[in-house]
């Protein structure tokens, strides 16, 4: 389906001046690749349900608002409105004010020496053949409209390079405000990762909203290089506030014996959708994508993989636990697409959901295309409640009903925050996730979670 | 003052009626130990005391020192002294042992209006505990009862039972599926808690745990009801004779229309 005229017009009157505003910084390379990329956008337009990759998510409720490029605001932020998203130990805290870096609010502790981390824009303007030979090269915009607006309309987010060799202690934490405005705003940040060979960094890329409720669209997309026998730890944290309308898309792209591990939180947003896309593309990689999303009310969170195993000898490992209460609809889609020459793949992928309520939603779709022979590739998924016999095990040593369910609630999330390595992107994921659940627990009636279920369980004790 | 009471209990699970006239009166102190052939009621009968909430109650009363336990939630009862060994302990990945029963004890220390222990004054205690029970420090961050072996999930509920020190401890069937060896660590464990302000309630299909608690009282549970009571020698009976007996003798002597 094209653009209808209206949003066509709105997302063209939006580039036009977007572009004449950008016209003295932009280098040609980079006009071209916003050109190219929104004249596909305008070509495929939003995506519908017919289409295999948005079945189960339904863009139209914001395709039809408009929004306006957000304008740089970091003028009205100080450092301690940002208290709450300090990150102990960081190497760097950078700060972007919807999507546009801002040096006065961050802070470089500890970067070691060889890793550089700084604004998009500003490494353009300063050096853009760092940026020129990969901005826009891995990203797809063929398969993804968002990709392409976010192509489009890119201008400033992350830079962050590790030389050769150099080995990072301590975590970077990117932190992305969106601030809103009286009318609906839409960023669009982009990020770029380079890790050479042998470098090894942990990377925080953190979405928070700062002000009132009012409707933002959250258009990001990350590349990350990571070079031969390099290893990176990747952690997202999506928790806008519940009007955002989240989009993020994380191309990875591993040469060989690269290691790199996805880490996604979903905890915010009203409609959320996370894409997450690496390529091996050298021998012996090593990826691991873990996820968790927790949802409330009508939140919708769609959690997309799509997993290239493009060289032989490459492992993948996928885990996503959903937490899912209310009417929150969640969506696992995994898919994990082994090229012809990928002999001794071996991709694992796990779906495990707890529904907290008869009104919330899961769909979990396993999908294997699968053109090597000699491959070992297993899914499964699983959707159940809090179990009754658990809660009653808690409770019966004196912890009430909220906190028993909370401890179960956080001993499932737990497992996706223990993927992380221990320090401090580690902790401060944990208690980004432990915030969440406290919204989330609040006391049910046993009875009515699963009577079947408990029945039979109770006969099998008696006696 | 009787620490439990039981007066003409009967539960039902699912529609089915499983215990059907239970009197039971147990003073601080007292060991008993309630034996039975399988289906009898034994384990509906510790559940209901845990306060379970899929074992109804349809008659009777409990007052558990001197209150309504029927009246009381899990945790209540719980806060109150009221402690089950699991049977089957529940497997709980992800929740570390030690964190667990720090909770747990929190919990009953701010019921009784007593301040919250942190994680460092909490490790004596455990230390203590663990020791006790011939338990590997190890057990202290490994998630709660997670890939444990039959005798590492009892160990660790007679563990949980020496932190909390109950006032009343219902052990069911704490021995079952146990070797000689865990059996006595776990008898010496139960021992060591043994004391004149605390009973327990030794739920057991087999008399070979007696020989190391040894009960005060046994009671002997057929078909939902308490046929026969007597000391620790109705227990060597029961082992040398076997259920048959007992269950024949009951048959005989119940009402007809119950």
């Amino acid at each position: 389906m094209a653009v209808e005229l209206i949003q066509l017009e709105s997302y063209l009157e939006g580039f036009t001046e977007f572009a004449k505003e950008t016209a003295a910084e932009t280098p040609s390379w980079l006009r071209e690749l916003r050109e190219t990329a929104f004249v596909r956008f305008c070509a495929v337009g939003f995506p519908t349900s017919r289409d295999e990759d948005w079945r189960f998510t339904n863009v139209a409720p914001f395709t039809r608002t408009q929004f306006a490029p957000a304008r740089s605001s970091s003028q009205e932020i100080s450092v301690s409105d940002l208290d709450m998203w300090r990150m102990e130990d960081a190497a760097a805290r950078l700060v972007f004010v919807n999507g546009n870096f801002a040096p006065k609010l961050s802070t470089w502790n500890a970067l070691p020496e060889g890793i550089t981390a700084t604004g998009l824009r500003k490494q353009i303007a300063l050096h853009p053949q760092s940026v020129a030979k990969h901005l826009g090269r891995y990203l797809n915009i063929e398969r993804d409209p968002f990709c392409a607006l976010n192509t489009a309309f890119a201008e400033d987010g992350a830079y962050v390079h590790v030389r050769r060799g150099v080995v990072a202690q301590r975590p970077i934490h990117l932190l992305f405000i969106a601030t809103t405005a009286e009318t609906p705003t839409m960023t669009h940040p982009r990020n770029l990762i380079v890790v050479e060979e042998e470098g090894q960094v942990s990377i925080t890329e953190d979405y928070v909203s700062l002000g009132k409720e009012t409707p933002t669209l959250s258009n990001a997309a990350t590349e990350l290089i990571v070079r031969g026998n390099a290893t990176v730890e990747h952690i997202l944290i999506e928790r806008e506030h519940f009007k955002t309308y989240n989009l993020s898309t994380l191309r990875i792209e591993q040469a060989r014996s690269a290691n790199v591990a996805s880490h996604s939180f979903l905890l915010g947003g009203a409609l959320v959708r996370n894409n997450v896309h690496p390529v091996l593309a050298g021998e012996g990689g090593e990826c691991l994508i873990s996820g968790l999303f927790i949802g409330s009310a009508r939140q919708h969170l769609d959690n997309y993989m799509l997993v290239e195993h493009a060289s032989p000898h490459c492992a993948s490992r996928q885990f996503y636990n959903g937490i899912l209460d209310d009417r929150a609809h969640g969506v696992f889609h995994g898919r994990i697409v082994v090229h012809k020459d990928a002999q001794k793949t071996d991709a694992k992928q796990t779906n495990r959901n707890l529904l907290l309520n008869d009104n919330a939603q899961i769909d979990t779709k396993p999908q294997l295309e699968i053109y090597a022979d000699d491959v070992r590739c297993t899914h499964g998924a699983t959707i159940g409640q809090i179990e009754e016999s658990a809660l009653f095990y808690l409770r019966s040593r004196g912890i009430d009903e909220l906190q028993a369910r909370n401890l179960l609630l956080q001993a499932f999330a737990g497992e996706c925050v223990d993927r992380i390595k221990p320090g401090a992107a580690h902790s401060y994921a944990e208690a980004a996730v432990t915030q969440r659940l406290a919204l989330l627990a609040r006391p049910m009636s046993v009875e009515t979670a699963n009577p079947g279920e408990d029945q039979e369980r109770s006969w099998r004790e008696i006696g | 003052m009787d620490l439990l009471e039981i007066r003409n209990l009967h539960a039902e699970v699912g529609g089915n009626e499983i215990l059907k006239g239970i009197d039971l009166t147990v003073h601080p102190g007292e060991v008993h130990s309630i034996m039975g052939p399988n289906g009898s009621g034994k384990s509906t009968l510790a559940q209901v005391l845990a306060r379970r909430e899929s074992y109804q109650v349809t008659a009777g009363e409990i007052l558990f020192d001197g209150k309504d336990l029927l009246s009381m939630k899990p945790e209540e009862a719980a806060c109150e002294g009221m402690f089950m060994a699991f049977q089957y302990p529940i497997e709980i990945p992800g929740i570390g042992n030690a964190h667990f029963l720090r909770s747990a004890l929190n919990a009953m220390r701010k019921y009784r209006g007593l301040d919250e222990l942190d994680a460092i004054d909490f490790l004596p205690l455990f230390r203590e505990k663990l020791k006790l029970l011939d338990m590997d420090e190890r057990f202290m961050n490994r998630s709660l009862n997670e890939g444990f072996s039959g005798g590492e999930k009892k160990r660790n509920e007679i563990l949980q039972m020496a932190i909390l020190e109950p006032k009343l401890a219902i052990l069911d069937e704490t021995d079952s599926g146990l070797d000689i060896d865990a059996l006595r660590i776990v008898a010496q464990g139960v021992n060591a808690m043994r004391s004149p302000n605390r009973a327990m309630i030794v739920v057991t299909h087999y008399q070979r745990l007696l020989n190391y608690i040894i009960p005060d009282f046994v009671h002997v549970l057929v078909d939902g009801r308490i046929v026969r009571s007597g000391g620790a020698e109705l227990a060597l009976e029961l082992e040398e004779k076997g259920y048959g007996w007992i269950e024949t003798e009951a048959r005989q002597t119940a009402p007809a229309s119950a």
